[in-house]
Formats: structure tokens, C-alpha cells, sequence
């Protein structure tokens, strides 16, 4: 049992770690919250773009995961690297791809 | 059936008679974030009236009310306008006025409610009675550009003044002849104004600047002098921290001979000195200050802030210029309003679904309210402030 855990956790670390359900919890709430303080509490924009699937086809994740992780000099967009790592922000772009529930 | 009307409306008459006599003056409004929801408050009696759904994005909602106080005016991020009844406990009217709005204001005659807008980019201006489009101001900028609009306020003679985010202007509109909006444009006010504040005197319109260092100054009794800059050097580009939530400017956050104002970028609040317009102190707080504003007799500025630091309120000692107390209400501090002579301050606290209420002599809890998601408190004494 303990060794089959233990292997599903080598695997997934593999694909870009998803973060525990716990942590998914808190992201969701900082999206909603502090990303949403500018990004409009339904990511329909405010003082920064919309987050929708259609404004962002045809950018890269990395592009994202970067903007998101390290933000944009010369803009409001502040970098969230204090608060996420790397995985966190793949699966907040994910998210931000499947679109407002 | 024609002629049971008159009865009918007697009959209406004689229970509203009955019914429990409410005073607007006592009367607040308490916007509920994530269910689109606004309450109607006893400030007295520390009790919730009435709750008003259905009134669309609330995530940055801002609020006027009329000059009787009858009327509570609803900004929504969504560009919704919600007109409430606090008498009758009833949404009056509701309209969309555009994609993506940031806030309002009524005009100094009580006529006029004007609203800003990210998308499509201006200033709209309704009448306040039936919220019909009265003027469409776009703010265009080089070759068709529009700029989102932010800092919109209330003027004496009947104007407003606003700020242009993306174009770094502020304009005035003078509405006293409503079909003819004489508008005057400031331009390279500065780079990123986002957000404006109007002193209480009417006088002195000020923006923050984001993208450098300080603030613009317009005197509105000698406006031929043009935009002054405040504190241009005080930041330097490579010492701003970055910002997790844009701060706000109010009118309340003039006390004494001094305007205390965000740092942007900083973790201080800034007193300037309000006839010389030079730093005073940097006042050292908990983290990015996002409200600073001043207890209504100017005694005390209350500040609260962007996460992380958001569970904290920390109250400035105006006498001193020093930290005098630091609070910790709850989760997720995000606004707070001062009773109209100021022995009390409401503070919304989100994330723990309540109201608190604070005496401010004290520093005590006194009283709390349950509310889902609070992000704003609004009184309605503000109906006879200008700027707001
Ligand atoms: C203080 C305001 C602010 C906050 C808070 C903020 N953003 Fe942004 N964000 C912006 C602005 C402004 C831009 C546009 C930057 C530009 O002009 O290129 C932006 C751009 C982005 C982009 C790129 C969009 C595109 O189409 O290229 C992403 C993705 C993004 N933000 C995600 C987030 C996430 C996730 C959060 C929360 C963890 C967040 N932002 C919080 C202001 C903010």
C-alpha cells in the first residue's frame, strides 16, 4: 500500500506536481479574491485584462506561468512568486483555461 | 374594479401608517460580494433591515445616496447602476450601463449620477431620478484610444473631475447645462493615476500615480494653474514593492492640516502637509495600505491592507503622527466606514462573514453583524459630504 502511494507521487511529480486538494482549495480562493481585485471577481476583467479561455488561446502556459510567477514590469501585474511555485501556477492556468464554472 | 383603486390606496395609506416609522438618517448599506446582495442597516441599532439580491457583480461596488437619503445608488463591477428604496426596502430601478465599471458619483444638486467605466472606456452621466442617459463622455485619447476611467468624484458648480488610467489625464466636466457637458482636459498629469480624491472643501482634486513616483495635484479655484506634482522623487523606481491590491483614496483621509495617503509600493502612509504640499512623515504601517482614512473629527486615521497583511487594521494617532494601536479583526479586512460624528467605525471583515462594529474612544468591539462576504460599508451621511 505505502510503497503503490509512494509511486503515484514519483509519477505525478513527473507530469508538474498537482497541488494537494487542500492547497487547490487556497488557490482557488486567491483567485477568486486577490486575483480577482483586478482580474473581476468572474475574471471578466477590470484593471487587468479578462482571464477568460478565449483571451488567452494561443498563449503559451509558459507564457502564463511566467507572467503569473514573476508578473510585468512597467504594469500592474504583480509577481506571485511569494505566495505559489511553479505548479501552483500550472494549475491556476489550467484552471483559467477551463473557464468560469 | 375601477373603483376599488381609491380604497385599495386608502387602505395601502393606513398600514403604511401603522408600520414602524424609519428614519433615513440612521440608514446604511452593507454590499455583499459574492451573492450580489446589498442590506439595509440600522447604524443604531446595529441591526440588519432588509437584504436587496440580484444586483450582478458586486466584487467592487461603490455607493452614493440621494440628498433626502431616501435613495442608496449602487455601482457594480459590471456595470450595473441599482438604485435601492431604504424606505421601502426595494430595488427602484436597475440598469446596465456598461461592461466593466469602477464607480460613481452624484452630483453637488443631488440630479445627477455619473458613472465610471473600464469598458467601454468614459464617463456616463444618468438622471438620478430615472437613470436615463443624460451625457456619454468616452475617454478618448490618441487616435480613438479609450482609457479606463478611475477617481471619479463630485465638484462644486456642478461638476465632475475623474482621471484617465491609461492616458494619464484628468479631466472636469461642468454639467451645469446638462445637454452641453463643457469638459477640460488635463494632460501628462503623470503615468497610471488610479485612483482620485476631492478634499472636503471641494478645493483640491488629488490622484495617485502607479506608474512613478507620487501625486497630482489639481487646485479647482485656480485651475488655469494646471496639474502640481506632490512627492516626484519620493519613490524611486527600483524601491517600489510590488502591489497586490490597488489602494484607494478617499476625502476622509484629510485630518487636521495634513492629507494622509497610501504609499504605493511601500509599506508607509504618507502625510503631506496640506499648504506646502511636502512630506511631513512617512508613517511605517503593517504592510501595503489600501483605505487610510481619518475619523471624521480628524483625531484618528484608520488604515487597513493587501494581503497578506489584510487580517490587521492599525490606527494612526494624528496628533502624534505615530502608530497608536494595531488591530486584528479577522479574515480579509476590506473596508470600513465611521459613524457620522465618529464613535464608532464598521469594519467588513470577508472571509469571516460579519460586520464588526468599534468604538473608537475604546478601541473595543461592540457589536457585530452577520453578512456574507463583506467587502463595503456605506452610510448614509455620506449624502451631505462632498466627494462622496
Ligand atoms: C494589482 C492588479 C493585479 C492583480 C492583483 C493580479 N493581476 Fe494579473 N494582470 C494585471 C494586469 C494589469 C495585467 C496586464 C499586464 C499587461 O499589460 O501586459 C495582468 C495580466 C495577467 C495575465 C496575462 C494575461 C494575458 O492575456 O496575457 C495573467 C495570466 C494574469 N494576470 C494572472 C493573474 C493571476 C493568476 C493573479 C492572482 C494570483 C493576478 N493576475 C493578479 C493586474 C493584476
Amino acid at each position: 500500500m505505502k510503497k503503490s502511494l509512494l509511486l503515484l507521487g514519483v509519477t505525478l511529480n513527473c507530469l508538474a506536481a498537482e497541488p494537494t486538494s487542500v492547497r487547490q482549495a487556497e488557490l482557488r480562493h486567491l483567485l477568486k479574491n486577490d486575483c480577482g481585485a483586478c482580474h473581476g471577481l468572474t475574471l471578466h476583467g477590470g484593471m487587468g485584462p479578462a482571464l477568460l479561455p478565449e483571451t488567452l488561446k494561443g498563449k503559451p502556459d509558459e507564457f502564463l506561468v511566467s507572467t503569473i510567477l514573476n508578473g510585468r514590469k512597467g504594469t500592474p501585474m504583480p509577481p506571485w512568486k511569494p505566495f505559489m511555485n511553479a505548479d501552483d501556477a500550472h494549475w491556476l492556468v489550467n484552471i483559467l483555461r477551463q473557464g468560469p464554472q | 374594479m375601477k373603483n376599488r383603486l381609491p380604497l385599495l390606496l386608502g387602505l395601502l395609506l393606513t398600514f403604511n401608517a401603522n408600520a414602524e416609522l424609519r428614519a433615513t438618517g440612521d440608514l446604511g448599506i452593507i454590499i455583499e460580494r459574492e451573492a450580489g446582495s446589498a442590506l439595509i442597516i440600522d447604524t443604531t441599532e446595529h441591526k440588519q433591515l432588509a437584504r436587496i439580491d440580484k444586483l450582478g457583480d458586486l466584487s467592487h461596488a461603490s455607493v452614493v445616496f440621494s440628498r433626502d437619503q431616501r435613495f442608496a445608488y449602487i455601482f457594480g463591477r459590471d456595470g450595473g447602476l441599482s438604485k435601492i428604496d431604504l424606505l421601502q426596502d426595494k430595488l427602484d430601478k436597475r440598469i446596465v450601463q456598461a461592461g466593466n465599471s469602477i464607480g460613481g458619483a452624484i452630483s453637488q444638486d443631488g440630479t445627477l449620477i455619473a458613472v465610471s467605466n473600464y469598458t467601454p472606456g468614459g464617463v456616463k452621466i444618468f438622471s438620478a431620478d430615472t437613470l436615463e442617459l443624460v451625457a456619454d463622455i468616452p475617454a478618448e485619447y490618441a487616435d480613438g484610444k479609450l482609457s479606463k476611467v478611475v477617481g471619479l468624484v463630485d465638484a462644486p458648480d456642478q461638476r465632475f473631475v475623474f482621471s484617465l488610467f491609461d492616458a494619464g489625464e484628468i479631466w472636469t466636466i461642468d454639467m451645469s447645462t446638462p445637454k452641453k457637458p463643457k469638459i477640460e482636459k488635463f494632460k501628462n498629469v503623470g503615468k497610471f493615476p488610479y485612483d482620485g480624491l476631492i478634499t472636503s472643501d471641494g478645493r483640491f482634486y488629488i490622484a495617485g500615480l502607479f506608474g512613478e513616483s507620487g501625486l497630482s495635484l489639481l487646485d479647482l479655484w485656480e485651475p488655469e494653474k494646471g496639474i502640481k506634482r506632490i512627492l516626484p522623487d519620493y519613490v524611486k523606481p527600483d524601491e517600489q514593492l510590488p502591489v497586490y491590491k490597488m489602494p484607494h483614496l478617499e476625502g476622509w483621509a484629510v485630518a487636521d492640516d495634513y492629507i494622509f495617503v497610501p504609499a504605493i509600493g511601500k509599506n508607509e502612509v504618507l502625510v503631506i502637509d496640506k499648504q506646502s504640499w511636502k512630506l511631513v512623515k512617512a508613517i511605517p504601517v503593517a504592510g501595503q495600505p489600501v483605505f487610510v482614512m481619518a475619523r471624521p473629527d480628524g483625531r484618528q486615521v484608520w488604515v487597513n491592507f493587501a494581503t497578506p497583511e489584510n487580517n490587521k487594521l492599525q490606527v494612526i494617532d494624528v496628533k502624534g503622527l505615530d502608530l497608536q494601536s494595531t488591530l486584528t479583526p479577522g479574515h480579509a479586512v476590506l473596508h470600513m466606514e465611521f459613524t457620522p460624528r465618529g464613535e464608532n467605525v464598521w469594519v467588513a471583515v470577508r472571509d469571516d462573514d460579519q460586520v464588526l462594529v468599534y468604538d473608537t474612544h475604546t478601541l473595543k468591539e461592540i457589536a457585530h453583524l452577520p453578512a456574507q462576504k463583506p467587502n463595503g460599508v456605506f452610510f448614509t451621511s455620506r449624502a451631505n459630504k462632498i466627494g462622496f
